[in-house]
């Protein structure tokens, strides 16, 4: 079989294709972030995760640390119990304290390691022992909100007394 | 009065049963075709061809309407983004909605007026001109000598022109956000790849316009071998060859967004 300019262009042409596809897979998507290197999976018990989604990120000092791999419901203790895998260059002493941030105003939710002072270390297993659940904005209205009145009631039973 | 209602419903009766007939026969033409591939993957260099007419001379219409789209899309999503302040998620809109929805769909729609009518056409003429009924006396079979490696070259280049769709077009956003605007050209890239997932979005687009393919190929091939063979017969075929492609691949379209992107 002789080699033809046909066969030239349509060799350009899936080469075209597959370059276009490696495009949208490292550069527009996140594969060559996600699949690096090795994680440790630990655990972290939340009353309230809000927003929180799996893949997720984990972020300490702002850097993303790893990822959120699994979202359960644990059923005896009513707490959602949220499985996550750092990456396996990071080490955390085992008071590290997990909350859950959200990135500006309305962006997505992100758990945050505060990092304590043990000199154990986290290992693969392990569960976070002291957690911060979500902010609920309509909670933390309303607590205002009772607050501001109970206050003001005060007043208004002072007022009376004084009359 | 009773006697043009009876006719009526008779015709509205007939329509029904020839579509059905039609849809039948459309299904077994798909499985002779299949059970004929092998000899198109055998003899590659057919499809090579077929590959050459339906995917290398599309690529002009799919990267420059890519472009378009994309920089129209720039535009559009950075005044609607504007308004809430958050125009630096230019690139997530343009990425994602290039590489679920506007990539696919797009590219295929173009794939079925550009290459989806020529195949029909080629393969009618061939029937007018009685080619494929010569080919039956020399005792070579039609299906596999003529219709497979069609089909095959046009589900090979769906993919990746509906790949270079989607590059070409989150490229003219970037064109458009970035160097015409001026949204900031990190978070564009950045909040892109945060957004943009590899097997949710990219590999759920490539399996939607692999669909498109197999869908675009079949209704081409079909229309093209069922044609009358007549002038008239083969323009009505090719006609009906976009209306029913586009329909089509809409109505996939839907289906395969329903059980993809549903949930969180």
């Amino acid at each position: 079989m002789s080699r033809t300019t046909l066969d030239l262009w349509v060799g350009f042409f899936v080469a075209v294709g597959l370059g276009a596809l490696l495009f949208l897979a490292l550069k527009v998507g996140n594969l060559a972030s996600s699949s690096s290197g090795d994680t440790y999976a630990i655990q972290a018990k939340f009353d309230n995760i809000g927003g929180l989604k799996v893949r997720g990120a984990v972020k300490s000092a702002g850097v993303v640390v790893g990822r959120v791999a699994e979202i359960a419901f644990d059923p005896e203790a009513y707490l959602a119990v949220v499985t996550i895998k750092v990456d396996a260059r990071y080490k955390f002493p085992r008071d590290t304290f997990a909350t859950i941030n959200t990135s500006g105003l309305l962006g997505e939710q992100y758990i945050g390691f505060e990092v304590g002072g043990d000199t154990e270390m986290l290992k693969a297993g392990d569960t976070v022992k002291k957690t911060q659940s979500a902010v609920v904005l309509e909670k933390l209205i309303s607590q205002f909100m009772f607050n501001k009145a109970a206050e003001n009631g005060d007043k208004t039973a002072e007022n009376g007394a004084k009359k | 009065m009773d006697n043009s209602l009876t006719r009526a419903l008779r015709g509205l009766g007939q329509q029904f049963t020839s579509r059905i007939w039609r849809l039948g026969y459309a299904s077994r033409f798909f499985l002779a075709l299949l059970l004929h591939s092998g000899t198109a993957l055998r003899r590659l260099h057919l499809t090579i061809r077929e590959i050459y007419f339906t995917g290398v001379l599309s690529l002009i219409i799919i990267l420059v309407s890519g472009l378009f789209v994309g920089m129209v899309l720039g535009l559009q999503g950075y005044d609607t983004l504007a308004r809430y302040g958050s125009t630096e998620a230019l690139g997530v809109l343009v990425s994602l909605s290039l590489v679920r929805e506007l990539g696919p769909v797009v590219a295929a729609l173009l794939f079925a007026s550009r290459a989806g009518s020529a195949i029909t056409a080629e393969i009618g003429m061939m029937k007018a001109t009685e080619q494929l009924s010569a080919m039956e006396m020399m005792a070579v079979d039609p299906i596999a000598r003529v219709v497979a490696p069609r089909f095959w070259g046009g589900v090979i280049s769906m993919p990746l022109l509906a790949a270079l769709f989607s590059a070409m077009g989150i490229f003219g956003g970037y064109l458009v956000g970035v160097q015409l605007i001026g949204v900031d050209e990190g978070s564009f890239w950045s909040q892109m790849q945060a957004a943009v997932d590899f097997r949710e979005d990219i590999v759920n687009g490539v399996i939607k316009s692999f669909v498109f393919g197999i869908i675009v190929s079949w209704v081409a091939v079909f229309e093209g071998y069922d044609a009358e063979p007549t002038a008239e017969g083969v323009s009505g075929a090719t006609t009906r060859t976009v209306v029913t492609s586009s329909l089509a691949i809409l109505a996939a379209d839907f289906i395969l967004t329903a059980f993809m992107f549903t949930g969180a």
